[in-house]
């Protein structure tokens, strides 16, 4: 396949990077300001180098990726909620020429999932979104394939920063803030972690999968959302007395989507330590099934992606 | 129960209809001397007629604490009465009559819990959350005036955790608390 990819931070850099290993060309790749684009494929080594130094990907404005004779279109643009442009647009433009698309941007799934389907229903193209929930975990195409109805609820910690905090917390006996500070300094938690610790970004992720399990109806106003902030280091001694401890733990099911900090079993499948993430996908046929693995990072997420691009019909 | 000005039903003395039922009472003690007394003896000042008592002393739950059957017989209007004044005696009831109080779960509270009246927080999960409280820690390192966390391990009627924790939830929000629940179903 030829990928166009719009957004050049760790992800859509990373999906560059490894696009040859997965027998796949990129023929652009955008980022807010200019774009590099090459019918025969881009330089990649090149562009990336680039980028890296400071400059300009290419000599191109961003818009010139869409003019690109692109077969899935990868937009890893940062984010947004609301109305999540530009990736909602983004997503449009390419739906309407045609083409497919890979998300890593999980604004457009979140918060306008059934315009996006109808979008798709009008394309010969078709959206695929593994990327936007749980990073390299294959969650998304693990309810595909035991098909979303079979399941009936999707729980498990599917972001990083909290779960970090949350486990050197319960380690150290330290307070939040304390390990916040070192959280920022090792790069696990970002400058401004709000979305990270208060819940919103595990939120955005099981609104999601209510999406896919209900086809739909869901976005992030929808959700109960509840942070780590106001949790301090006594309340996990006190779940320690018990054999639990704290995590922030989502729940998405047809009914809706909760996230919040919850008493689990210190020794269970769902105590994941550090930035690990997991899910529990709960089936009707099959009872639970688990996947652990590498909820963010470029490399990791890229490979979502990726298996994406694999599992697109040609157009 | 019987001191202070109660209403007819709640009193032991008031009149029946002359009917009397059996009933099995899951007690949990904790291993000390005296203890067994200490249960019983709400049972038969709240017009409980003992009948068997099982003390199941090579049994001890997972808790350290010892199971305790009793068979009694009363007249139905007494028995919910006779279950309070256990409870008001501090004995754990796990199951009364019909009624079981098979599930444990623990919620630990975090916030100005001292500040909020702690004892009327615990009553009201109990009244409004239809829980009885097992056993609670409260850690305090900031002082009685700072935020503490609290953890409280309660017994909930089988089938009826969700509900219990709803409850639980909304006297969260009303006295500024937060709960953090356990997470329930799956294999969680």
């Amino acid at each position: 396949m030829r990928l166009a990819i719009l957004g050049a931070g760790d992800v859509g850099r990373s999906v560059a990077d490894l696009a040859g290993e997965y027998g796949h060309e990129v023929v652009a790749i955008a980022d807010s300001t200019d774009a590099a684009t090459d019918p025969n494929g881009i330089a990649v080594a090149d562009v990336l180098e680039r980028k890296v130094g400071g400059e300009a990907l290419g000599t191109r404005d961003p818009g010139a990726v869409f003019e690109t004779d692109y077969d899935v279109l990868v937009e890893a643009t940062p984010t947004t909620l609301d109305d999540a442009e530009p990736g909602f647009s983004h997503v449009r433009r390419a739906l309407e020429d045609d083409r497919h698309v890979v998300l890593a941007n999980k604004g457009p799934v979140a918060e306008r999932y059934a315009e996006l389907r109808a979008l798709e229903s009008e394309s010969a193209g078709s959206i695929r979104f593994e990327a936007t929930v749980g990073g390299a975990i294959p969650i998304l195409s693990t309810i595909e394939d035991c098909t979303p109805q079979a399941v009936t609820a999707v729980r498990g910690v599917l972001n990083g920063t909290a779960n970090f905090i949350l486990t050197r917390m319960a380690a150290e006996g330290l307070d939040y803030e304390h390990v916040l500070a070192e959280a920022q300094d090792l790069g696990v938690a970002e400058a401004d972690p709000t979305f990270d610790v208060d819940g919103t970004d595990a939120a955005l992720k099981f609104v999601i999968l209510a999406n896919v399990l209900a086809d739909g109806g869901f976005a992030l106003d929808d959700a109960t959302v509840e942070g780590i902030q106001t949790i301090p280091g006594s309340a996990l001694d006190l779940a320690a007395e018990d054999g639990r401890t704290i995590r922030l733990i989502g729940e998405a099911t047809r009914d809706g989507v909760r996230v919040g900090p919850r008493l689990v079993a210190e020794n269970g499948a769902l105590a994941v330590s550090g930035t690990r993430n997991i899910v529990q996908i709960e089936t009707r046929n099959a009872g639970s099934l688990h996947s652990s693995g590498r909820g963010a990072g470029g490399p990791e997420t890229a490979t979502a992606v990726l298996s994406d691009v694999g599992r697109l019909p040609p157009l | 129960m019987g001191d202070g000005p109660e209403s007819d039903e709640d009193d032991p003395d008031a009149e029946t209809d002359g009917g009397v039922r059996a009933y099995t009472v899951r007690l949990e003690l904790v291993d000390e001397p005296g203890e067994l007394l200490r249960a019983l003896t709400p049972i038969a000042d709240s017009g409980g007629n003992l009948l068997s008592i099982h003390h199941e002393r090579g049994n001890i739950t997972p808790r350290g604490h010892i199971p305790v059957e009793v068979d009694l017989e009363c007249p139905p209007d007494r028995f919910d009465g006779i279950v309070q004044a256990l409870r008001d005696a501090g004995v754990n009831v796990i199951q009364a009559g019909e009624e079981h109080y098979g599930e444990e779960v623990n919620v630990v509270l975090v916030g100005h819990l001292v500040e909020t009246d702690l004892s009327n927080t615990l009553s009201r999960i109990e009244d409004e959350a239809d829980a009885v409280v097992l056993d609670l820690s409260l850690a305090a390192p900031d002082g009685t005036a700072g935020v503490a966390s609290a953890r409280a391990r309660l017994a909930i009627d089988s089938g009826r955790s969700a509900e219990a924790l709803a409850a639980i939830r909304s006297i969260g929000t009303d006295k500024d608390l937060t709960v953090v629940e356990p997470l329930l179903g799956g294999e969680a």
